[in-house]
């Protein structure tokens, strides 16, 4: 897991809530004091430079220790398609979106809360 | 089946509560993931891909339909409606909270039930023949020594933090549905020269990124000395196993690399010094829980079996199911039926808590409420009366579980893979589902008996090692890839696949397991079986078919 | 870090009547003293001469089968544990407790993971190092959480088929 930028393209932070084990995404406007987690990728900061990137992984990480509710959070690259914000791994997009052979489950299917 | 006395409840519930205080402390802050992690994989919790992935054991295999039912209701409760059987027996559901695992271990041990021990570098659950107890020539019930092992292991002080995770299997017949060659301890039941039963015990079996068939340490164990003999292996094992490397940590390293004669020594030295002591074990509690496994109480049959016969005449639907699923049965007028969970296109070893209902349900009327879990994913009842075959048969196609193909090209083996696992590099789900889409119940009738095992990573729980054709997804440059192996088999004849060469994508894998397919069926000799084919022929004319190179 | 012994009524914090010297220190003059293995195979004769307790620690690494034939003159042996998925110290325990004997103190020292101690106790070890200890009543309320246990060792206690037969 990616605990740095590595890229220079634009890039996300994604974590795993604590109590329910669902795929959490840093969403826009995160700063000092005021960070929030939301359920679909739409809703995450774009962080389009290095930069930004590594400021949004610290803020995740700084979140993660003060409040626990969240947890293993790192950086993912990500690229704007017709469809939306799209992981450029499949790994990772299998985890935003939900199993590929159910796709009446997870995200895909049942919104930010599944 | 076994039933707990006032001591096993005792040690489950006091397992929940302490498992609920330590999510509390968890949920609270008090301890860190770090601290945390160990803990909850001993309650079999893994984190995956989506959510949380809860492993409920289901020992041996054997449950009966109270417990089915809790399954099918924590399913429908707490998780997505679903669960998924294993290569180990067990049972996985996809996403549990981890806020609600405290209930759901509540609910289990209701029934006699946890997930204790299912993760983390301890003894695992310990399988079986799926047959146990019903099939024809079996020496005796391995679950008798499967269930001693289990209390044995369960929470033992000194393996519980061992160089990796330990899997012991034991078998009762000869021909091994158990795979226990390919376990880290597997027990094969026989008789020594003067008829006493006594084990076979073979070490250092296993898969994953370096595959070895097991070794027999121990051509005839006692059973008195079945306990103390576990412990001596795990005791050397617990000491001498690599701490450095987690991919060299498995006893079939150790054995490897120590030499089998020199870890045999050390085995029998430590064994030696403890075989008289109190793991000895009284005859009086092996009959205690021998007792438990009694046979049930069979009515006296002819083994002829008319409605049987005539249904099978006249519907030819029930007579490949017939064929395919259902075993020889060692009570006269009985029978084994398998139950595939393997239906066309669809996830295999995925079963629906309607499904899980109705198996229930089916146990309750047809097997004296007694089922099984197989190694292969699918379940069985094992008591049926030949006579009720097809009122079964009637109920498991409403219930859509009557596919006929066990055994079969259909009946694949395969792991969750990418779209659900946090280790996999590729999906492999996907390539079952076109496998059983692409053929007919005629042409895998045709085919015959195949073995096909999907893994999506090294790690191999697909047992793609073991397959007659394996197949193991990899991530090439960021993109899926699967290698194709040949020649695996779990059975007593245990061999590891080659692979064939070069590996391909997921749309071309398809057309390589045809390929293969129309080798063996040109090739074939009066009613060799693929495997029989492939170790009399080799590789390469299947490779020169694959590759076009002949 | 405290030093917690497990006694019949339960664990209690104690004094360390020992100091761990490292391999190139001093010993002090007097009082109980904790040295390495290759120290006490190196300096055997004047440790064990030298007036005050002994004591060896061995690494996870070292068995103690090593210095079976010394622990007559040793008062402790403490098992280290570098991490705690390290679990070789427990095995260390029992050889030390059941096969050798050992009536001295065995102390868990290093990586020692609170839930890991009613393991460590019923595999012989009587005294633990614990770095982070929130208090006492938590340590008594883990220890006494699984009430049943299936596996003899040499603790003493009952098992769940002993009670079965009766003993």
């Amino acid at each position: 897991m990616a605990k740095e930028s590595k890229g220079t393209g634009p890039q996300i932070v994604i974590a795993n809530n604590l109590a329910s084990g669902r795929v959490v995404f840093l969403e826009k406007g995160a700063g000092a004091g005021s960070v929030s987690w939301g359920g679909l990728i739409e809703t995450a900061e774009v962080a389009e430079d290095e930069a930004r990137a590594n400021e949004l992984l610290a803020l995740a990480e700084a979140d993660v220790s003060a409040r626990n509710e969240v947890m293993d959070a790192y950086l993912i690259d990500v690229e704007v398609t017709d469809e939306g914000l799209r992981p450029t791994k499949y790994r990772e997009a299998i985890r935003c979106l939900g199993p590929t052979i159910r796709l009446d489950l997870g995200k895909q299917a049942e919104g930010a809360e599944a | 089946m076994y039933r707990y006395d006032e001591h096993d409840h005792a040690l489950v519930q006091d397992r929940v509560k302490q498992f609920r205080r330590q999510v509390e402390r968890r949920i609270a802050g008090e301890i860190s993931e770090e601290q945390f992690r160990p803990l909850r994989l001993m309650n079999g919790l893994y984190l995956q891909l989506h959510a949380y992935m809860l492993r409920v054991a289901i020992p041996y295999g054997t449950l009966d339909s109270r417990q089915m039912r809790k399954l099918a209701y924590i399913a429908r409760r707490y998780d997505k409606g679903y669960g998924h059987f294993t290569t180990r027996q067990n049972i996985q559901y996809n996403w549990p909270k981890l806020e609600e695992t405290p209930d759901i271990l509540a609910e289990l041990a209701e029934v006699e039930m946890h997930a204790i021990q299912t993760s983390g570098n301890c003894i695992r659950n310990v399988t079986s023949d799926q047959y146990a107890g019903a099939a024809k020539g079996e020496i005796e019930d391995p679950r008798i020594w499967c269930e001693i092992a289990r209390q044995w292991s369960t929470l033992h002080p000194e393996f519980s933090f061992l160089p990796r995770k330990f899997k012991i299997a034991i078998t009762g017949c000869e021909n091994d549905r158990a795979a226990v060659k390919v376990h880290d301890i597997g027990m094969i039941m026989k008789r020594d020269d003067a008829g006493e039963v006594g084990f076979e015990v073979i070490v250092g079996g296993g898969l994953g990124r370096t595959p070895f068939v097991g070794k027999t340490i121990r051509e005839f164990l006692p059973k008195e000395d079945f306990l103390s003999y576990l412990e001596a292996v795990l005791r050397v094992y617990n000491q001498l196993g690599r701490r450095d490397n987690k991919y060299k940590a498995r006893i079939k390293v150790t054995l490897h690399e120590t030499g089998k004669e020199e870890f045999t020594r050390l085995v029998e030295e430590e064994w030696n010094a403890i075989k008289d002591s109190t793991l000895k074990l009284p005859k009086e509690e092996v009959d205690r829980i021998a007792a438990h496994f009694e046979p049930p109480a069979f009515k006296a049959f002819e083994d002829a079996a008319p409605a049987c016969d005539a249904r099978a005449a006249a519907d030819p639907e029930f007579a490949a199911w017939l064929r395919h699923n259902v075993n020889e049965h060692k009570a006269s007028g009985y029978a084994i039926a398998n139950i595939s969970v393997k239906p066309v296109g669809e996830p295999p070893g995925d079963v629906t808590s309607e499904q899980m209902d109705a198996m229930a349900d089916m146990a309750d009327e047809f097997s004296f409420s007694e089922l099984r879990v197989t190694h292969v994913q699918n379940v069985v009842l094992p008591h049926v009366e030949k006579d009720q075959l097809p009122a079964l048969f009637d109920k498991l196609t409403e219930a859509g579980l009557a596919t006929a193909n066990v055994g079969l090209l259909s009946d694949i083996i395969c792991c969750p893979g990418l779209d659900y696992c946090a280790l996999a590099n590729a999906r492999s789900i996907p390539i079952a589902q076109e496998l059983t889409k692409k053929y007919t119940l005629e042409k895998q009738q045709e085919v015959g008996d195949l073995q096909i095992k999907i893994s999506g990573c090294i790690n191999a729980c697909g047992h793609h090692h073991v397959g007659h054709i394996g197949i193991l997804g990899v991530d090439r440059k960021g993109e899926e890839h699967y290698q194709v192996q040949l020649g695996g088999s779990a059975s007593e004849e245990a061999a590891l696949g080659k692979i064939i060469g070069r590996g391909f994508t997921g749309e071309e894998v398809v057309d390589v397991v045809d390929k293969i397919l129309d080798t063996y069926l040109e090739l074939r000799q009066e009613d060799e079986s693929f495997i029989e084919c492939f170790r009399r022929l080799g590789q390469d004319p299947f490779k020169e078919r694959v590759y076009g190179t002949a | 870090m405290a030093l917690l012994e497990n006694r019949d009524d339960g664990a209690t914090e104690i004094e360390d009547r020992f100091t761990l010297v490292g391999d190139e220190d001093a010993l002090p003059e007097s009082g109980g003293v904790i040295v390495s293995l290759s120290r006490f195979e190196a300096e055997k004769g004047a440790l064990i001469a030298r007036e005050g307790d002994l004591g060896v620690w061995l690494d996870s690494d070292e068995s103690p089968s090593t210095i079976e034939g010394d622990l007559g003159s040793l008062a402790v042996v403490a098992c280290n544990f570098p991490a705690f998925s390290d679990g070789r110290g427990f095995s260390y325990a029992r050889l030390l407790r059941e096969r050798y004997g050992f009536k001295g103190e065995v102390r868990a020292i290093g990586e020692v993971m609170l839930e890991q101690v009613p393991f460590m106790i019923r595999s012989g070890f009587n005294t633990f190092a614990l770095r982070d200890m929130k208090s006492l009543e938590e340590v008594k309320a883990v220890c006494d959480e699984v009430r049943v246990v299936y596996q003899p060792t040499g603790d003493g206690q009952a098992t769940a088929l002993q009670r079965r037969l009766g003993r």
